[in-house]
């Protein structure tokens, strides 16, 4: 590897350490999903500079899409106030009284 | 322990471990030189399978014990967080009411839709052939299908996603890559060998069990991505808790409850 390639690896070796870096220090959890997403992008244009498209290819569908989805969704669910009520109840529910596929049924 | 000894007991072992690590380091072939001792031997073993795409081939081929391992890995994980996920039996639903969406989004998301799908397909389809493959292709199939979600609402995304189907589909395709291990098996040969005739290099059927087992994984992704993710915005759409019911339900930045984002 020479000549264009070599700066390219750099440039995006330094994109994901500030990337990685960023979503280290953010604290507001929606503010790191879209890190997350941003460091997932870098991730996947260092692996295509490195020749390994295919795990560029994973790296940007599971690093930039489902995780921060993932996360995003998470995190609204925990503000519309499930927080401390759901957890405890959530833990009583384990009997097969109430599958999941009766819930699912309903729904429809 | 109190902190201080704990923080100088990683020190110690911090050093050890970057000290070992390396020297460990000064063994590796160099970075990205044109001669790797596995690399070689694996691009051989590729081509003596006539598969194009050398990953798919260690994946789905020379390493297909692993991956079963790690598309196992990936089902158990689904499962788990469905069986996380189910609805409580005091929370109730609520039908998310559909939210307004610009004209733009509605555009983009029905444009980028079939071609995101297409996308998907094209990309497990040519797992043996071009860079990407079953894992991969079904990501892309799963998150493009939310598109719908974006761009309309969440009774779109629900009527073209057939939740119960999918269910099954993850469960037949991930027993159906253990199942193809048997091939070998029944043709007097090792669990998960490849077996089935090779076809000619380059060629959309060539490689053997490598498409096939390619093809179940990527039903298997797709589908319990799918899977994975309805139950996310089930919970964080549909599903209300019951110390959040009706009026104080807090406004967050995002707006119309749940129709959309």
């Amino acid at each position: 590897m020479n000549g264009i390639a070599q700066y390219l690896v750099v440039v995006a070796l330094l994109l994901v350490a500030a990337s990685a870096t960023a979503a280290a220090l953010a604290r507001d959890p929606v503010t790191q999903s879209t890190l997350l997403a941003m460091l997932g992008i870098a991730l996947a244009v260092l692996f295509t500079v490195l020749q390994a498209p295919d795990v560029a290819l994973s790296q940007l569908a599971v690093g930039t899409a489902v995780t921060p989805l993932l996360i995003l969704l998470t995190v609204r669910k925990v503000r519309r106030g499930t927080g401390d009520g759901a957890d405890g109840k959530r833990g009583e529910s384990t009997d097969p009284d109430t599958p999941s596929r009766d819930a699912r049924g309903r729904r429809r | 322990m109190s902190r201080r000894l704990r923080t100088c007991l990683f020190l110690a072992a911090a050093v050890v471990l970057a000290a070992f690590y390396a020297a460990a380091c000064t063994g590796l072939p160099h970075f990205a030189g044109l001669v790797h001792p596995y690399g070689t031997r694996a691009v051989a073993a590729a081509f003596r399978q006539r598969t194009a795409n050398v990953i798919s081939s260690i994946n789905f081929d020379q390493r297909a014990f692993d991956t079963l391992g790690e598309e196992s890995i990936l089902f158990a994980a689904v499962l788990g967080a469905i069986v996380l996920l189910r609805r409580a039996r005091d929370e109730r639903e609520a039908a998310p009411a559909p939210g307004r969406v610009m004209p733009s989004t509605r555009l983009f998301g029905t444009v980028m839709l079939p071609i995101t799908l297409l996308t998907g397909f094209y990309i497990v389809a040519h797992g043996q052939l071009s860079p990407g493959g079953g894992f991969q292709g079904g990501v892309i199939l799963a998150t493009g299908l939310h598109l719908a979600y974006i761009a309309a609402d969440y009774r779109a995304l629900e009527r073209i996603r057939p939740l119960a189907s999918l269910d099954v589909a993850d469960a037949l395709a991930a027993g159906a890559f253990a199942a193809l291990g048997f091939v070998g098996i029944a043709k007097g040969a090792a669990y998960l060998q490849n077996v089935l005739p090779l076809g000619t290099f380059g060629q959309l059927s060539s490689g053997g069990l490598v498409p096939v087992i390619n093809a179940a994984v990527g039903v298997e992704v797709g589908s319990g991505i799918v899977v994975l993710i309805a139950h996310f915005i089930d919970q964080a759409v549909e599903i209300e808790s019951p110390s959040t019911q009706d009026g104080q339900r807090p406004d967050d930045a995002s707006g119309a409850d749940g129709g959309n984002r």
